[in-house]
């Protein structure tokens, strides 16, 4: 570290991070530079450690070693307060919001002002003053659970400006935003920047990236390869190189493929979500077999209950046929029996049981079939053959069979569900967010298997945020909004603006 | 069989389960759940008479027995927050722990008589007519704190900031901690208030409402009824401390069905046969579970529910 | 001023190794005494000589070995039928109840009389006791499990009031229609109500005479066997363990739920009824108001301490009564309330051992 006398003063400097977790480096003697009014891109495959120096920075997580200079001056941050308090303000790629608090509570949380006493309304008028100088739209005094993503990340951004955020930092800000209010994101990013704030922007969206940073630094698996670069001397594919450390060609075997006859016919079907609002408000579609229908759309417009009203994990109104039975408001039994996979949104959630076994998941759907079970028994020498030979198959990362779960990484945990599921040989599959938090080599692994059972004949119902995946892999692609398909149309057809504007309401095609 | 008398017992009564119930409520809008309440209500209740007992002031017997309970919670805080044990578990082992060292400790104090804490008349508002009578005269001194403590943990709880912190600790623990909460220390702290105030009831009943000492016949399943009530009263106290009040008013309503040989005009069924008396003592343990059943519908209807992190240890940086 | 080494505390990336569980069981029993010894000291007893009676109380001779398995039949099967619950995330805090309204059913047959009690065979009689027993538990059991699978009622406390109701329903009973001679108990039972005991056949062993172990035991033998199969090798089994570990993803494979939660608590409560039905039919030979010296939550006790597993379940309820039978004489009674609450205190708090990796490293060699 040579200090020439015209070295500027930065607003972070970070040198020689190192943080361990159980099992890995997350951060392997990482440097990170943010200079003043400038937009820092911090780039990384999923699980590359870009969210982790950030939590260090934000008073989340304390490194092993290392030093952090903030304006050229040492700190160490012993909570997250001690780094608001330098003016380091975080906005979290899953919401720190208190669903139950309005606005303006949770704008106020933590800090010392009110007093006692608090007296909402003022500080209601405060929070939209501040609201209006940034541009970002909220009502200050709604509960948080009413609000959509795009207004919760807004509350987000504005607890750290309340706090007189200098240096903002966002991870992976856009994964929940359609294509204009992404754009409304950058503008309020640019905004912020000739106000003097400096920002540092967590994605692994290269195209993204490219728009809005002026500099960026590329993370890979816990190491820096390379360290504050200006955006004009890269290109994309160097880029992604950079990230994943081989050259990636983006090759998807996509062979054209004749559908067949109706596997999924979803009738006029509404439900309601779990706060008992309307989610799901009169759909109809069809899927065949051998087609991918990709299903675009932002979060929380539907998604979850269409993929849980086939699956038969919740109740509604119409009729949901699979191969001709009418599966809707009935157990999951049936839809499985009708041979349907189902790849969940939330892995450890609804897709495994974490604290059992490797072979306990394996079997979970195929554990009342000969062979694994006989009659009343179940044959954990059979069962234990079948998960010998999915982990195989699909080169499953994992001590034993008997390992838990639980201690698996993402990318394994996602391998375990997909074979389980595309074992049985389905028919249909109900795919959510099957790539979500994965690396690259991952993903690529996920898109082929799908586009493999596709040409063997399955209907694949393909469920997901990432309009990119949807365009490389869907045969035809629907919107959904708020519930109701605002248009459906081959993915040949597909143009991003068009899609862009029915994801957010202001355009409904006539079938 | 009076009105005035049932409406006064229940009063009376109540105030030991507002008192336990109110606890349980803030350490359960932290997010930890106590299953201890029994055993430190026992515990309080023993710590209480023998320290009054021993000492002749019947307010040192109080501070023993908010002491006692607090101490116990703390146990249970230890354990759930910083070894991120079970709560349930951990609250039923207190629940033993506490009744065994009350009983240990307890022995021979059957039978005594310690001072007990004064009841007391307000004097102006006694005089409202038939309310002044049945409120404010000839209460315990406790019962009238249980007045005051209604509306103070009501306000405190939704209109001040450190009851918005608390919910939000409870509630969404992760947001709390990212704007230097401290989540641990909310934790604990309520904890230990509601184990201080189970500590208080319990005091409330050897030395106060229900005076003695009859081993584990002192608290018999209030805890319990107390841990149920805040289910029942969704988190609030006023509803708590009306759950309170009405079960108070059940025991002496029972009490006095058996007295008369006519009831209503009709043959007293339990004066003429004393065991039909069983069947009566099981309504309030009944009662209970009625009012979880309404209290689990209603919840569902009005789609209010538990704090979102009840019972769910906070680990900084847990990944999802 | 920095240490040579410190500890260092990680949340575990690998199985916990096979035998820390039970390493954690024996060392909380172990300072759970310890930490009784000295409350007995500061309340003015003397530990060492207590201790020492506890142990010949409890294995000094066969008689007392007997006793302790008498006491152990009662914990070994309501441990585990809790035990099974426990599996599904259900608590089942209310053996106490299941096992006085089994005890109830059961001895219906002698008091009514169901059967007449000279002619019917003994086999039959204990046989349709048995069954009643585990009816009267099961339909107990029935009632919390409903109350959750419908409306989602928290079945740790509608157990727990549930323990009060059925010793007011056994009071009401023994205090009128069946009492004897206006005595809070019933008359003696037949004969032939009897479970056969080993003193029985004093007159063909001598050494047989006034030991007092009874058949019961071997139903909570077969119990462990049964439920040891139930849930390593069945269907079923597998499905309560999925249930327990996640119930969305055990909903998600198709799996009902609310059947299987029914269906667990009224197993749980038939095991319950049938120990009530041994301690009636075994032991005390009549339906009197106490017949449970808290078997309920010893039971429960038990199971947390075997760590759920049904062979452990037989060792721990055999130390647990060797703890009843030595108790019985200690002053103070509570103590063993105390012990028994100390001992599942400590066990939860170890549990963070499974959790987490304790490790001294040396403060320098840190990168």
């Amino acid at each position: 570290m040579t200090n020439s006398p015209q070295e500027q003063i930065n607003a972070v400097e970070m040198r020689d991070i190192v943080l361990r977790f159980p099992g890995v480096l997350a951060n392997d003697h990482v440097n990170f530079t943010l200079r003043h009014g400038e937009i820092h891109a911090l780039l990384g495959e999923n699980g590359a450690g870009k969210s982790t120096l950030m939590n260090i920075l934000a008073g989340l997580y304390k490194p092993e070693s290392g030093t952090i200079r903030i304006n050229g001056e040492r700190v160490v941050f012993n909570s997250p307060r001690d780094a608001i308090s330098r003016g380091i303000g975080m906005v979290h790629q899953h919401f720190m919001l208190v669903p139950t608090q309005t606005v303006t509570e949770n704008i106020l949380l933590g800090l010392d002002k009110p007093g006692f006493l608090m007296r909402l309304p003022r500080y209601d008028q405060k929070v939209a003053d501040l609201a209006e100088k940034y541009g970002l739209k909220v009502q200050p005094d709604a509960k948080i659970w009413q609000l959509s993503v795009g207004e919760q990340q807004r509350v987000e951004i504005l607890k750290t400006l309340y706090r007189g955020a200098e240096i903002l930092i966002l991870d992976e800000p856009t994964a929940v935003l359609a294509p204009q209010e992404i754009q409304e994101l950058m503008d309020t990013l640019r905004l912020m920047v000739r106000q003097g704030k400096s920002i540092v922007f967590i994605s692994h969206k290269l195209n993204e990236v490219k728009q809005v940073a002026d500099r960026l630094t590329v993370l890979r698996k816990g190491k820096v390869t390379a360290d504050g670069i200006n955006l004009e001397d890269v290109d994309k594919e160097t880029l992604a190189e950079l990230m994943v450390g081989r050259k990636v060609i983006f090759q998807l075997n996509k062979k054209p493929h004749q559908p067949g006859e109706v596997v999924l016919d979803v009738q006029n079907v509404s439900a309601l979500n779990n706060r008992g609002l309307p989610a799901l408000k009169n759909i109809s579609f069809q899927l065949r077999k051998g087609e991918i229908l990709g299903i675009a759309g932002i979060a929380g417009n539907g998604q979850s209950e269409l993929a849980e009203v086939i699956t038969g994990l919740r109740s509604c109104q119409g009729k949901i046929l699979i191969n001709c039975q009418d599966v809707a408001n009935q157990s999951p039994k049936r839809a499985i029996d009708q041979g349907t996979a189902h790849i969940p949104e939330d892995r450890t959630g609804v897709g495994t049981a974490p604290g059992m076994a490797l072979t306990g998941n394996m079997i979970m759907k195929s554990y009342d079939r000969a062979p694994i079970s006989q009659k009343w028994r179940i044959s954990y020498t059979a069962a234990r053959e079948f998960a010998k030979n999915l982990k195989e198959k699909y080169d499953i990362q994992a001590p034993s069979l008997s390992t838990q779960v639980n201690k698996l990484s993402g990318g394994n945990l996602q391998k375990v569900i997909l074979a389980r599921e595309i074992s049985c040989g389905p028919k249909l599959i109900v795919a959510v967010q099957p790539t979500r938090g994965l690396d690259v080599g991952a993903i690529e692994g996920i898109q082929n298997l799908l586009l493999e059972q596709r040409d063997n004949d399955a209907a694949v119902l393909l469920i997901s945020e990432e309009l990119d995946e949807l365009l490389d892999l869907a045969d035809r692609i629907a919107v959904i909004f708020e519930g109701e398909i605002v248009g459906e149309f081959p993915t040949a057809e597909a143009d991003l603006k068009t899609i862009g504007l029915m994801m957010t309401g202001e355009l409904r095609r006539q079938e | 069989m009076s009105l005035e008398i049932i409406l006064r017992s229940g009063l009376s009564t109540g105030t030991i389960l507002l008192f336990a119930a109110i606890g349980e409520i803030l350490t359960e809008l932290a997010g930890i759940q106590n299953l201890g309440v029994e055993g430190m209500m026992l515990l309080g209740a023993m710590a209480a008479f023998k320290t009054a007992l021993a000492t002749g002031s019947p307010w040192m017997g109080l501070l023993a027995g908010i002491a006692a309970g607090g101490l116990l919670s703390l146990a249970h805080a230890l354990v759930t927050i910083h070894f991120q044990a079970d709560q349930v578990v951990s609250g039923l082992s207190l629940t033993f722990l506490g009744t065994g060292l009350a009983l240990v400790l307890g022995e021979g104090l059957t039978g005594q008589n310690a001072p007990l804490i004064p009841n007391v008349t307000i004097p102006l508002l006694a005089r409202i007519p038939w309310l002044g009578r049945i409120f404010f005269a000839d209460q315990n001194l406790l019962v009238y704190l249980g007045y005051l403590l209604i509306p103070a943990a009501w306000w405190y709880i939704n209109k001040t900031r450190p009851g918005m912190h608390l919910r939000a600790v409870g509630e969404k623990p992760a947001a709390a901690d990212s704007l230097g909460i401290n989540v641990y220390g909310v934790r604990y702290l309520y904890t230990f208030v509601g184990g201080c105030l189970a500590g208080l009831a319990g005091a409330s009943i050897s030395i106060a409402i229900s005076p003695g000492w009859y081993s584990n016949l002192t608290t018999s399943g209030q805890g319990w009824i107390a841990v149920a009530l805040v289910i029942f009263a969704q988190w609030n106290p006023l509803r708590a401390a009306l759950g309170g009040y009405l079960f108070g008013m059940l025991r002496r309503f029972m009490l006095d069905l058996q007295g008369p040989m006519l009831l209503f005009g009709l043959r007293n069924p339990f004066f003429y046969n004393h065991n039909l008396v069983f069947f009566l003592q099981m309504t309030p343990f009944l009662l209970t579970i009625i009012a979880l059943v309404w209290g689990s519908a209603s919840a569902r209807r009005q789609r209010i529910g538990a704090p979102g992190a009840l019972g769910t240890p906070y680990v900084r940086g847990e990944r999802g | 001023m920095s240490a040579p080494y410190r500890l260092r505390i990680q949340k575990r990336t690998e199985e916990v190794p096979r035998w820390l569980p039970m390493a954690t069981s024996i060392g909380a029993i172990i300072l759970a005494f310890l930490i009784s010894g000295l409350i007995l000291t500061i309340i003015g007893g003397d530990p060492i000589r207590t201790f020492r009676y506890f142990f010949n109380a409890a294995f000094g001779s066969w008689g007392a070995l007997s006793d302790v398995v008498v006491k152990a039949t009662p914990l070994l099967l309501i441990g585990l039928g809790c035990g099974l619950a426990f599996r599904m995330r259900l608590w089942n805090i209310g053996a106490e109840g299941q096992f006085y309204i089994g005890a109830f059913f059961a001895s219906l047959v002698p008091l009514v009389p169901l059967v007449d009690m000279q002619t019917t065979p003994k086999f039959i009689i204990l046989l349709m006791m048995a069954l009643l027993g585990m009816l009267g538990g099961g339909l107990y059991g029935l009632i919390p499990g409903w109350l959750k699978a419908k409306f989602n009622v928290s079945e740790i406390i509608s157990t727990l009031m549930l323990n009060y109701v059925a010793v007011f329903w056994n009071n009401y009973w023994i205090y009128s229609e069946f009492s004897d001679a206006g005595f809070q108990m019933t008359p003696m039972f037949a004969k032939s109500a009897w479970l056969p005991r080993l003193a029985d056949y004093a007159r063909e062993v001598k050494a047989f005479s006034g030991i007092t172990l009874h058949l019961g035991v071997v139903f909570g033998i077969i119990a462990a066997i049964i439920i040891w199969i139930i849930m390593t090798r069945s269907r079923w089994g597998y499905e309560i363990n999925l249930i327990g570990d996640n119930p969305q993803a055990a909903r998600y494979a198709g799996i009902d739920i609310t059947r299987n939660i029914i269906l667990v608590f009224m197993l749980s409560g038939a095991l319950a009824g049938l120990a009530g039905m041994s301690e009636v039919s075994g032991v005390v030979h009549r339906l009197q108001e106490r017949i449970s010296t808290n078997y309920g939550f010893s039971g429960v006790i038990v199971a947390w301490l075997a760590k759920l597993n049904p062979f452990a379940t037989i060792l721990v309820s055999f130390l647990f009564g060797a703890l009843i039978v030595a108790g019985r004489e200690i002053q103070p009674s509570g103590l063993y309330f105390f012990i028994q609450g100390t001992i599942l205190f400590l066990v939860i708090s170890s549990d963070v051992l499974l959790r987490y990796k304790f490790e001294l490293v040396r403060a320098a060699s840190e990168e």
